[in-house]
């Protein structure tokens, strides 16, 4: 769940996703959900000859199952804050799983 | 001294509810996959699978697994700078097999893709059959050696 909030706190930004087949699509967040399943707006896709059928695509869902690596702006992401936020989860997890 | 924060309310406000939080927060329902895919119904869309297959066709219908309905469906191929296209009708796509889909800017949908030209369907076929044996078994080659140094593969997605 911490990375879906984290994910939409950066609706709006510019991000990079690179699937597993190696094609990496920029375009601005519009939407992500509990899967991490993705939507980008005014996308362009870099080698973008290699990869005709997307030329004419304007906006894209892209399955969260798909994604290698999401590429975000340093400058929008709060480092502190999400390591903070990844420690209390975790201690979450191991309070729950001690009881 | 009284001690005041940001925070606090104004004074002679003190009945009031409290203030609204800084940032509006989005509705959530607005990160929902039904919400994602409500957008795209009724759309041409482009929908690349896992197996490698383009298809072309209107979205109708869809559930909260992704599945998928595709009304006018055509198949397009691409291959080497050859593209051919094949009328498919309607499509229904288990969900597991979507990579991708795409929203098709109907002012450019026509535009022939740069360097690309159409061929007939038979042809392109073909060759589009030689460039995956050829794939799979450069693949093989390199995931065999990857195995022995320790990795293991991503697997089950072919080509976008």
């Amino acid at each position: 769940m911490l990375f879906f909030s984290f994910f939409k706190t950066l609706v709006d930004h510019s991000v990079t996703v690179e699937l597993k087949n190696d094609i990496s699509i920029r375009g601005t967040l519009k939407s992500v959900d509990q899967y991490l399943n993705i939507k980008l707006d005014d996308i362009s896709v870099v080698d973008d000859l290699h990869y005709p059928h997307l030329s004419s695509v304007k906006n894209v869902f892209i399955r969260g199952s798909v994604v290698r690596y999401v590429h975000l702006p340093a400058g929008s992401v709060d480092t502190a804050l999400l390591e903070d936020a990844s420690r209390r989860e975790a201690q979450q997890v191991t309070a729950k799983a001690k009881q | 001294m009284e001690n005041l924060s940001l925070n606090d309310p104004p004074p002679g406000s003190f009945d009031q509810a409290p203030q609204q939080p800084p940032v509006p927060l989005l509705p959530p329902q607005m990160f929902t996959t039904a919400a994602q895919l409500l957008d795209l119904t009724d759309k041409k869309l482009m929908v690349a699978l896992r197996d490698g297959k383009k298809l072309i066709g209107v979205l109708r219908s869809w559930d909260q697994f992704g599945n998928l309905v595709l009304q006018g469906t055509v198949e397009r191929m691409y291959v080497q700078n050859l593209f051919a296209d094949v009328p498919r009708g309607v499509f229904l796509i288990r969900g597991e097999n979507v990579l991708l889909l795409g929203e098709i800017d109907l002012d450019r949908e026509d535009d022939i893709p740069k360097g690309f030209q159409e061929a007939p369907a038979d042809h392109v076929f073909q060759l589009l059959k030689k460039e995956k044996e050829a794939k799979k078994e450069k693949d093989k080659t390199r995931h065999a050696r990857l195995r022995a140094l320790g990795f293991e593969g991503e697997q089950g997605v072919e080509g976008l």
